[in-house]
């Protein structure tokens, strides 16, 4: 077979599994599909053996093909959601933070949230804006949405509708440009928060769908930052938390708090540590830990499990390769 | 002058941009309101020069037929669909239940997840192949991987529930991430703030032209 063919085989087998995975989400037809707790912890032995009898090959000289890696990533990765497992999440101090930072709003105060990410970044941080936004609306608390980053309001959409769909969310029947506003993308990287900190209206002169800033109740009397009472910022890279402390915080004294990507997580550290960060999520378990704190079953805790098994599985290929390494000498090479 | 030009633009704005962070009063806040005025419209001009350079590029690649030259045809192709979509539904082309925004939720967002998501099977075979402890530093290394990642999730906690809760995996995990890790971060943060203060610096003062293309 040559490798033109290959490849439209393989483009034509995803065609067909992407079309079946959306009529699924359309007609929801994985949304029920369940193991049971006994089924679950078969495949887990199963898991656990086969990475076993890899490890002894390895012992015995036969090294593993990288797409043993693929597999067993896909595995760990997928099988998880129809598991019946619950892990116990532990609440990190950083994520309680936040928590408690929102705590302490009143009825009424207003939210700024800047959506720095698109859709690569969405598994990780979708979750934390959807809780962020159930947690806000069900408590009265305002929501103020930005992008610096283009696809980042089209995102704060799909949170939205999420969030508008929560029990506690549609009691408080939150209306749009009085209880939260959507007022798009910007461009202009940290000079937009440069001039929002002296001037709030110059940036966003419209909201999303063209409405005028002065129309707005919500926003029609916020003129910097002074007029913030807490800003959340969700970033997957430049812009963002780092831009919004260098301008916002150290400048005009912002409060704010941070949902970050697990690869960018632990640049944040050093401005959490030094306090000019109130409180930091970091990759899915941070949206997960936030999910717990505020009582909200959201998809961070239902991937985390997906999580933890990756992670488990890497470290299962990292350990195997070490000791392919130390039985075949230093100076051989792995041939995969 | 068309050398001189830019330098002399670069060093005003760079120059006016450090005072008026110190002297936050007019007229260089004034200038400030300006200058970021400008950035942000040259920035939305730069969105179009660079959507209309990859058209050329791409339209470049489809007639002269070089390698791979039907991804080409796909960028013209969704580039194409997407805008005539965009501006056929008008000024609410954005809002939920438009074409564009079928588009965006079951196009474009799960293609972008993928390419993503291909980046753990990719770590994994590259921490198979090469995360090795070799010596004491990629052993240490190695061994605050090993903490981190499996501190960083619940089960974690779950396989060490039996010892006290400050020697638990996640505890463990959180005291590297908040003291050796922020080290070292800051360390480099500082390094490159003060490479970035002294670049910065030439550039200003006309000393680095590189980004004017051409030399010198």
């Amino acid at each position: 077979m040559s490798i033109r063919t290959k490849e439209i085989l393989i483009a034509g087998i995803i065609l067909i599994i992407s079309v079946i995975v959306y009529l699924g989400k359309v007609y929801d037809w994985f949304g029920s599909a369940q193991f049971s707790p006994t089924l679950s912890v078969i495949v887990i032995v199963i898991i656990f053996l086969a990475l076993l009898y890899i490890l002894i090959r390895t012992i015995q000289g036969k090294l593993i093909d990288r797409r043993t890696v693929f597999v067993f990533v896909g595995f760990a990765v997928v099988l998880p959601f129809f598991m019946s497992i619950t892990q116990n999440i532990r609440i990190s101090p950083e994520v309680q933070q936040v928590y408690n930072a929102m705590s302490t709003l009143q009825p009424g105060s207003k939210v700024l949230i800047s959506f720095d990410y698109d859709p690569p970044s969405a598994p990780e941080l979708q979750p934390m804006a959807e809780s962020f936004i159930t947690y806000c609306l069900s408590h009265d608390i305002s929501v103020i949405i930005i992008g610096l980053w283009p696809q980042g309001p089209q995102q704060a959409n799909l949170a939205l509708e999420i969030a508008l769909e929560n029990e506690a969310v549609k009691a408080k029947n939150p209306q749009y440009g009085i209880n939260y506003v959507n007022l798009g993308f910007q461009t202009g990287n940290e000079f937009v928060i440069q001039r929002m900190g002296t001037d709030f209206r110059s940036m966003f002169q419209t909201d999303y769908s063209g409405r005028h800033y002065d129309d707005i109740p919500l926003v029609k009397n916020i003129k910097n930052f002074s007029n913030i009472d807490y800003s959340f910022n969700l970033s997957a890279g430049y812009p963002g938390t780092q831009e919004w402390v260098q301008v916002a915080v150290d400048r005009y004294g912002l409060w704010m708090g941070a949902g970050n990507t697990a690869v960018q997580a632990p640049m944040m550290y050093t401005y959490l540590n030094a306090g000019q960060l109130e409180g930091l999520l970091g990759g899915m378990n941070g949206a997960a830990e936030f999910e717990k704190v505020c009582g909200i079953t959201g998809k961070g805790t239902k991937y985390m499990l997906s999580q933890s098994f990756a992670h488990v599985v890497v470290i299962a290929f990292i350990l195997i390769g070490n000791v392919a390494f130390f039985i075949g000498g230093r100076k051989k090479k792995l041939d995969v | 002058m068309r050398r001189e030009v830019p330098l002399m633009i670069t060093g005003i704005v760079g120059i006016a941009f450090v005072l008026q962070y110190f002297i936050p009063h007019w007229p260089f806040s004034q200038l400030n309101t300006w200058f970021s005025d400008w950035f942000s419209i040259i920035s939305a001009f730069a969105i179009w020069l660079g959507a209309l350079n990859l058209m050329k590029i791409s339209f470049q690649k489809i007639t002269r037929k070089k390698s791979d030259w039907g991804y080409s045809v796909v960028i013209v192709l969704s580039f194409i669909v997407i805008a005539v979509i965009g501006f056929y539904e008008g000024e609410s082309f954005r809002e939920p239940g438009t074409n564009f925004s079928w588009l965006y939720e079951f196009v474009y967002t799960p293609l972008s997840a993928t390419m993503f998501a291909i980046l753990a099977f990719f770590v994994a075979s590259a921490s198979y192949r090469a995360f090795r402890a070799r010596n004491l530093e990629a052993t240490l290394l190695l061994v605050a991987a090993f903490f981190v990642m499996i501190g960083r999730v619940p089960i974690g906690d779950n396989i060490t529930s039996f010892l006290p809760e400050n020697y638990q995996l996640s505890q463990v995990a959180s005291w590297i991430m908040t003291f050796p890790q922020t080290a070292g971060q800051r360390a480099i943060m500082i390094g490159i703030a003060l490479g970035l203060v002294s670049t910065s610096l030439r550039i200003i003062l006309g000393i680095e032209r590189s980004h004017l293309g051409g030399g010198d």
